[in-house]
């Protein structure tokens, strides 16, 4: 068994891995690496890394239920605030770098795309659980804040779809990751029903 | 991974100093071959305002699914593709089918220098030099029957060469069309070659069509038959998602499409901070293309 401190560690080690993609991406701005639409290159990334951590959170109750150990849920929390920083930046990247601020175009993307509408859905309801993934709120909520952070399943079926409807043609990688997300919250039902 | 050493090819620079030269004798002499085509020599002007994009992004940043879905897989997997030897039938509604070896095109026809933009469906841009003719240089060849209302192109079949092919990503081979006058449209351009040297693979050779006015989509690559058609052709694009993609296909600012913004665009060759770029009707080449349009709705027939 880990001891605590050594736990304490391991936290900061995940930290620091779960900032790597932006690491990635920063540096291959620096060394000009990113194809001929560079904007277009850190959108998809921040957007893929965004689905990832999804998963990771979602992953990590079933891999407590399935190991039985408690490690897993100490780093969900965590991984729950790496969604929103990833969308975030993905986030940003769209309204800053893409379109400068450019709020018409936007509000008419946000209107006239259903996958923009979506996934500017999903940010929002990403900001009450990010407002909430401290230890006070988690205190003051009580039973409450158990229901407010199962809007993730909302999210991320939120986050397939919009990856779904954005894809040209080619739809085998969004519904590989529609179907992890499924699986994933198919163990939510299974171990209720038990 | 095979590299393709641009050593080879023409310098930005050197290329650049040429095209000053070829339209520095294009005021003077061209004027005869020009003269003929006087709208096109007006659009050239406006167009080479802005520099062509680099060889580099050109023919490693495509979309060519027959060589697979990614940008960068038609650079790197169309290498072993055999362009010879290659024939175009030439059949449909016309008094004689025939068959022309791309020799023979290639002789027959006289290609010139073409500095037109593409404007992808996906929102982005590149400003291309082509080397090429006009297509109705070819169809005033061969005689039309009074029900040749339209044009289809279909690109090769091969799955065996191109990868891309073996999974039905869309309805193989690809077909795109025009209707005829817009098919006679001296802008329409058969193009076999770019920057000076033949077609790239991942182009489109060894024969491809270009429509500047169109999304990038409409100008198919690799064809192998040319038919006159009484009817609307059932297009790629269309037959995969017919409420994305008309059969005009026009470049359109105002036809708004699901996936990406069509009101704006990005100018392939720029950086982080480069801005977008308002997209223009008919891709800029409104003066000469709007009248083929007149009286139609654009948003309906999009």
């Amino acid at each position: 068994m880990l001891t605590q401190i050594n736990q304490k560690y391991l936290k900061i080690v995940i930290f620091i891995f779960s900032l790597g993609p932006i690491f990635f991406i920063i540096y291959q701005i620096i060394t000009n690496q990113l194809g001929p639409e560079p904007i277009k290159d850190i959108t998809h990334h921040t957007g893929k890394w965004t689905l990832y951590f999804i998963v990771i959170t979602l992953a990590m109750t079933p891999l407590k239920n399935i190991t039985k150990l408690n490690i897993w849920a100490n780093y969900r929390r965590m991984f729950g605030l790496f969604i929103f920083f990833y969308a975030s930046v993905h986030l940003m990247t769209y309204v800053g770098l893409d379109y400068r601020f450019d709020l018409t175009s936007i509000g008419d993307d946000i209107i006239k795309k259903k996958y923009i509408f979506i996934g500017f859905s999903a940010w929002l309801l990403l900001i009450p659980l990010a407002l909430t993934s401290n230890k006070r709120m988690m205190k003051i909520l009580k039973d409450k804040w158990k229901k407010l952070h199962r809007l993730i399943y909302l999210i991320s079926l939120f986050g397939s779809i919009h990856y779904l409807w954005l894809v040209k043609r080619d739809l085998t990688e969004p519904l590989i990751f529609l179907t992890v997300i499924l699986i994933l919250l198919a163990f939510r039902f299974k171990s209720k029903s038990n | 991974m095979k590299k393709i050493n641009y050593s080879e090819i023409t310098s930005e620079k050197v290329y650049r100093k040429r095209r000053f030269f070829v339209k520095s004798l294009g005021l003077g002499l061209g004027s005869l071959s020009l003269g003929s085509l006087p709208l096109i020599s007006n659009t050239f002007a406006n167009v080479s305002e802005n520099q062509p994009t680099s060889f580099k992004d050109i023919t490693t940043y495509n979309n060519y699914y027959e060589f697979g879905t990614g940008k960068s897989d038609p650079h790197l997997k169309s290498q072993s593709f055999k362009t010879k030897p290659w024939t175009i039938k030439i059949e449909g509604e016309i008094e004689k089918p025939i068959e022309l070896s791309i020799e023979e095109i290639l002789s027959s026809f006289s290609s010139e220098e073409r500095v037109l933009k593409l404007r992808c469906v996906e929102g982005w841009s590149m400003i291309i030099p082509w080397i090429g003719f006009s297509l109705n240089k070819i169809i005033n060849k061969v005689k039309l029957k009074p029900n040749a209302k339209f044009v289809e192109f279909e690109t090769v079949y091969d799955p065996e060469q191109m990868i891309g092919q073996r999974r039905p990503i869309l309805n193989w081979p690809y077909k795109e069309g025009l209707r005829i006058d817009e098919a006679m449209h001296p802008l329409t351009t058969v193009v076999t070659g770019l920057y000076g040297k033949s077609l790239p693979k991942q182009n489109g050779a060894p024969l491809r069509i270009f429509v500047p006015w169109k999304y990038g989509f409409k100008s198919a690559k690799a064809i192998v038959k040319i038919k006159f058609v009484k009817n609307p052709p059932n297009t790629a694009w269309m037959n995969a998602s017919p409420r994305e993609y008309g059969f005009y296909s026009n470049v359109n600012p105002n036809v708004n499409h699901p996936r990406w913004s069509q009101a704006s665009e990005r100018v392939i060759g720029g950086n982080l901070l480069s801005p977008r770029v308002e997209t223009q009707i008919f891709n800029g080449y409104g003066d000469d293309v709007a009248n083929l349009y007149s009286g139609m709705d654009l948003k309906k027939n999009f």
